[in-house]
């Protein structure tokens, strides 16, 4: 068993990237047909061995294994080493992660069948299932960051993968810049953890965690921060970026530039959640930090209730699933920051299967429409694709935690979680997440109303022609929408049924069972699960339970304002727009942030970049320093070019001169 | 090959006799030329594998050492030997070369073999440079060196070439008469111009301090530090493809170089004391030149820029030793940000040197390197855009790519030495991001940009077999760095215990 474990775990990463390189390689050589059935059985292959080990771990009672593969570099003591640890936490991120990736993978047969870069598409999403995998699996911080990395660059591939089109490149460009700003903190905050336990190991790291506490590092003259606070904020800082919180958060609605696929796998279900992950794997640094805990609720919760509020407003269906992406990102730091990581994760699990759900049946409906993305122009929906209408319902539902969904399970836990919470900042975080049930249920139902309910609002010209001889305007269809092919249901109904029934066939192992073991620990007085696991007595009364709590409550009542002002009101948004015109444009404009950072950072760094190249290099270095010798050297050249005449009388007269100094000189002294 | 064949002299000669023959018989068969110069520069190559397969890595002492009496009088030999510090920049060396041979194949049509000649016989001197342990060697090949890049850039150059040539032979002379004067100094103190006899020999503060100061100067400008910079964007433009490739892989290596075999263990006690100056220099290289480099309009002076900001890591990496030391007494910290800046050396000569390599394929296409002039090339040319986007993905530093290992080292180890020195260097991952990939940006993706870039043909199989070595190189010490690492211990090792022992 333990023989080939090692193998089979090299098997589970390195399939993904060998169907990657040979599809990316050959791409000239191999049929289209090769390239999907390459990648499709790989990351299947890496889905039956990731479910294989989560099998053994918990019904076979394997233990959690820690392996280092190869030296990637030592200097003395300092080891950097590529290796993985598996253990509860990870394998099941492992599981969740190929598993959504193969769905993924079946559904773009469907949704990329007409694209040019077919090819170049698998072999990106399989590159990012390598990435993403070793990320989750890696022992070490050098192997966390390189997965870190490494989505981030598929990322950046896939959101500019349309690369004529300028926004989608423009879009690239600034997720990975943005993201970099993230990993500005991380590395800093993975330098300090070497720094302060000489080993980047986790198991060394955790080993010699309580160490770390008791030490101080004085970063402004006479401020003293506790190490791990600091490590920990940094390390954060990171996730902020990776797992767009606010204020790094304006990288994700503009991966929407994207296709849809990559939407769902990457920028919903797994890479967003991988900041998630990441402190929960490091939770035993975090729970030595209150400070930094409570920054991690905080920034959740502001992030939870206010980019869903911008939710509200948008029209591109993609982007109101994107804003709920990031709001549901708050939910899950906010219960980080509880310390409760196992219902944070638990949370990232459920969203990942509804996300990548309501991404591929947003894609669905794009598809039907002939790739226009406006809700505008949609509407009535339901009857011409009910596979793709009952299954992005059930995500919706999962979505607004109504009772017996997925979702419900976990968001419910959370806002227990941090309502229980004696942490600095819990109440007002508690505020933040309770209200913000209220707006997933307004922005989500609002999204359901307008695609498949109420009246069409597209135009079908039947005299237009087949696809591309003749171009539509937005909301001008050749032909009646229609139901997506079977590539592109089977997957949105096998992660329907997921949605569904997720949620409370796993809540009592994940939660209050022992599931996650030492994978995740919470110090002691930091037990804000323990309390819960007294009140939870099984899923079904969890539900009968939830008539009595707000938070049931508030979902419906933002369910049913969207559906007053969406269905039974149509006209009545407009209205309330134009009264509360401030506030709507404040939201329409995602409070700003981007006309801020392109005033503040993009205009800035160009202006400073410009001044120090012209008046440093070019003034200063240049003109009065290189240049300004070169003239000072010529100056003088000039002035000792005055004595050579080349008249023979001056140079005489020069002589005698000289000759006269120079004896009156000897006879003077 | 024979225990007592002298490789290292054959590093040196053999390219200079390779690029008299090239010449030669660009006169009587002007046919043989490319191929001549490559079987050269391969051979060479070559040879130059067991220096790496051959290595011992368990001492520090010079290996492979030749010594012979040159002018008896005042003692000067003619001594060859390397040590895990020079003997992967001669690979480096030996390595490029190649690769411009190749990429200059079709490309030079205007006095071909003298072009050829002058990088063969160019990189028998900087194979003298790194192997040299004799001072005077040293100094003569170091000057040498200049004369065929200053012809390569004086005639293969650009429309401004005059001026960026004397300005490239200005600035490096200036350093390198200040250096002369410092080599004499030591030669009177030490009898003998032997460099160990310099590193061993005692020095007091203030002879310790010019003498630094005087290297400094002839280093930095090479590496070249902030402000001795500004030759090397002029010079970048203004040189063919070739010649760039060489200057940014090989050249600018010889400032970091003499930094560790001069400065370091000849005046220990002054650069313990101008700690502060180096790494300070090194920040603000890495992070006003970041600025600086994303507002360039002109492909080759960004990566120029770029190679400014890169470089500052080697620096930073040399000289946070002290700093680590001093804070922690952690000998394995210390070496490394020594590592970690010699490998951002090496890594820094694949990637610069490829970056150029694919702005010389856009320049042989559309002749312009003004970045407004593209825009879209991934159109025609898919094959071409997935080696730059490689390339500029080291140069950002992503992990997998060389350009990781080197800034991961030296960042790690700051921040065993100071919190904000560490700070001020991880500047590099958004700012190397905003400048490479928005070029990447406008240069490659988005619609083809006009008719002149829909016309372009993708890579030829000549250009695909360079890049494609280059991306082998980039990947394979960016997945597995340590047999460079393990090459280099003994000698760094060494270094630091150099370093640190006063020599008042």
């Amino acid at each position: 068993m333990s023989a080939f474990l090692p193998m089979l775990l090299v098997a589970i990463v390195l399939a993904p990237l060998t169907a990657a390189i040979i599809v990316g390689c050959g791409m000239r050589f191999i049929p289209r047909r090769a390239a999907h059935v390459l990648t499709i059985l790989a990351v299947a292959l890496s889905t039956a061995l990731s479910a294989w080990v989560l099998w053994q771990m918990v019904f076979a009672g394997m233990g959690s294994y820690d392996i280092n593969l190869y030296d990637w570099g030592s200097i003395g003591n300092i080891q950097f080493n590529i290796g993985f640890m598996i253990d509860r936490l990870s394998v099941l991120m492992m599981t969740v992660v190929s598993f959504v990736s193969l769905m993924v993978h079946i559904y773009t047969i469907g949704y990329m069948a007409e694209d040019p870069g077919y090819k170049r598409f698998f072999s990106y999403i399989s590159l990012f299932t390598f990435s993403m995998l070793i990320l989750v699996m890696a022992n070490n911080f050098l192997l966390l960051f390189i997965g870190w990395e490494l989505v981030g660059l598929v990322s950046y591939l896939l959101i500019g993968f349309w690369y004529t089109r300028p926004t989608a490149i423009r879009a690239g460009l600034k997720a990975f810049i943005v993201n970099r700003v993230g990993d500005f903190g991380f590395i800093l905050g993975i330098a300090l953890v070497l720094a302060y336990s000489g080993s980047l190991d986790y198991s060394q790291v955790f080993a010699h965690a309580s160490a770390l506490a008791g030490q101080h590092l004085e970063l402004f003259s006479g401020l003293v921060w506790s190490v791990p606070t600091v490590i920990c904020i940094l390390l954060f800082v990171g996730a902020v970026g990776k797992s767009a919180q606010v204020p790094l958060h304006v990288w994700l609605p503009d991966s929407m530039e994207g296709p849809t696929p990559i939407s769902a796998l990457i920028h919903a279900a797994t890479m967003v959640t991988a900041g998630i992950f990441m402190v929960a794997r490091l939770s035993p640094l975090f729970e030595l930090s209150d400070t930094a805990l409570s920054m991690v609720m905080i920034v959740g919760a502001i992030t939870a209730l206010f980019l869903g509020l911008v939710g509200i407003v948008q029209n591109d269906i993609k982007r109101v699933i994107a804003y709920s992406t990031i709001s549901q990102l708050g939910y899950m730091a906010t219960a980080l920051g509880a310390s409760a990581y196992a219902a944070g994760i638990f949370h990232l699990m459920t969203h990942a299967f509804f996300k990548a759900l309501l991404f591929l049946g947003s894609g669905s409906v794009i598809m039907a429409m002939h790739h226009d993305q406006d809700m505008r122009n949609m509407g009535g929906l339901r009857k011409y694709m009910p596979i793709t209408y009952f299954t992005f319902l059930a995500g919706s539902l999962a979505l607004i935690a109504f009772p017996g969904f997925a979702g419900f399970f976990s968001k419910d836990t959370i806002i227990d979680a941090v309502h229980d919470s004696q942490r600095t900042g819990a109440v007002f975080a508690y505020w933040c997440v309770l209200l913000g049930t209220f707006v997933t249920g307004l922005y989500t139902f609002r999204c359901v109303f307008m695609t498949f309910h109420g009246k069409e609002r597209f135009v079908v010209e039947h005299d237009a022609g087949h696809d591309g001889r003749k171009e539509l305007a937005p909301g001008h269809l050749p032909h009646a929408p229609r139901e997506s092919p079977w590539v592109v249901t089977v997957p949105l109904i096998l992660l329907g049924i997921a949605s569904v029934v997720i949620g409370w066939l796993t809540i009592q192992p994940l939660l209050y069972g022992d599931f996650f073991g030492t994978s995740i620990y919470v110090a002691p007085g930091h037990h804000v699960m323990q309390k819960l696991a007294e009140e939870f007595h099984g899923a079904g009364a969890m539900m009968v339970a939830s008539v009595t709590t707000p938070t049931l409550w508030l979902a419906l009542a933002g369910l049913g304002v969207a559906w007053f002002f969406y269905v039974f009101k149509p006209a009545w948004p407009a209205v309330l727009a134009r009264w509360f015109r401030p506030l709507y444009l404040l939201l329409l404009h995602k409070f700003y942030f981007d006309e801020a950072y392109a005033l503040f950072v993009e205009a800035g760094s160009r202006a400073l970049g410009r001044m120090l190249w012209i008046g440093g290099d070019g003034a200063v270095i240049d003109g009065v320093l290189v240049d300004g010798s070169a003239r000072a050297v010529g100056w003088f050249s000039r002035i000792l070019r005055r004595g050579q005449t080349g008249y023979l009388y001056h140079y005489a007269f020069v002589m005698i001169i000289g000759l006269c100094v120079l004896l009156g000189w000897l006879l003077l002294r | 090959m024979p225990a007592h064949f002298p490789v290292l002299s054959a590093m040196l000669w053999l390219p200079i006799i390779g690029g008299c023959v090239v010449l030669l018989a660009g006169r009587v068969w002007p046919e043989a030329v490319r191929w001549l110069a490559l079987l050269f520069s391969v051979v060479v190559f070559a040879m130059s594998i067991p220096l790496w397969s051959e290595f011992n890595t368990h001492t520090a002492a010079m290996q492979f050492v030749e010594q012979a009496n040159w002018i008896g009088a005042f003692n000067v030999h003619y001594s060859l030997g390397v040590d895990g510090i020079s003997m992967p920049l001669i690979l480096l060396t030996n390595f490029m070369t190649v690769l411009v041979v190749i990429a200059g194949w079709e490309v030079i049509h205007y006095k071909l073999a003298q072009y050829m000649a002058s990088f063969l016989i160019m990189a028998g001197l900087m194979n003298g440079v790194f192997a040299a342990m004799d001072a005077l060697l040293f100094y003569v090949l170091w000057e040498g060196m200049l004369i065929p890049m200053f012809i390569i850039i004086g005639i293969w150059g650009g429309p401004r070439r005059i001026y960026a040539t004397l300005k490239f032979f200005l600035y490096t002379f200036f350093g390198s008469v200040l250096m002369l004067v410092a080599i004499i100094y030591l030669y009177l103190q030490a009898g003998s111009f032997s460099i160990a006899a310099f590193q061993q020999m005692p020095l007091g503060m203030t002879a310790q301090v010019l003498i630094f100061i005087a290297f400094l100067v002839a280093f930095g400008v090479k590496v070249p530090m902030w402000p001795v910079h500004t030759w090397l964007p002029a010079a970048h433009v203004e040189a063919p493809t070739g010649g760039s490739v060489i200057l940014a892989a090989i050249l600018l290596k010889m400032g970091t170089y003499g930094l560790l075999r001069f400065s370091l263990p000849i005046a220990p006690n002054a650069s313990h004391a101008l700690m502060w100056l180096m790494i300070g220099l090194s920040l603000v290289a890495i992070i006003y030149i970041g600025f600086v480099s994303i507002v360039q309009t002109d492909m080759k002076k960004l990566v120029a820029y770029s190679s400014v900001a890169h470089m500052g890591f080697c620096t930073l990496g040399f000289f946070i030793i002290f700093l680590v030391l001093a804070r922690t007494a952690n000998q394995d910290a210390a070496a490394m940000g020594m590592e970690g800046g010699m490998v951002q050396v090496i890594s820094h000569g694949f990637v610069s040197g490829a970056m150029f390599l694919c702005i010389g394929v856009m320049y042989d296409r559309l002749h312009t390197r003004e970045i407004s002039a593209y825009g879209g090339v991934v159109n025609p040319m898919p094959a071409f855009a997935f080696f730059f986007v490689l390339f500029a993905m080291a140069n950002v530093a992503l992990p997998g790519t060389s350009g990781f290992v080197g800034e991961w080292m030296v960042i790690l180890a700051t921040m065993h030495a100071n919190f904000w020195v560490a700070f001020g260097a991880a500047f590099t991952l958004f700012l190397a991001a905003a400048f490479t990939l928005w070029l990447i940006k406008r240069v490659l993706f988005g619609p083809v940009g006009n008719e002149h870039v829909a016309k372009m043909q993708d890579l030829n199989k000549r250009e695909f077999v360079v890049l494609g070595l280059l991306a082998v190189a980039v990947i394979w010490l960016g997945v597995y760095p340590e047999p460079l690492l393990n090459v280099m211990h003994a000698s760094v090792t060494n270094l630091i215990h150099q370093a640190t022992i006063s020599k008042l």
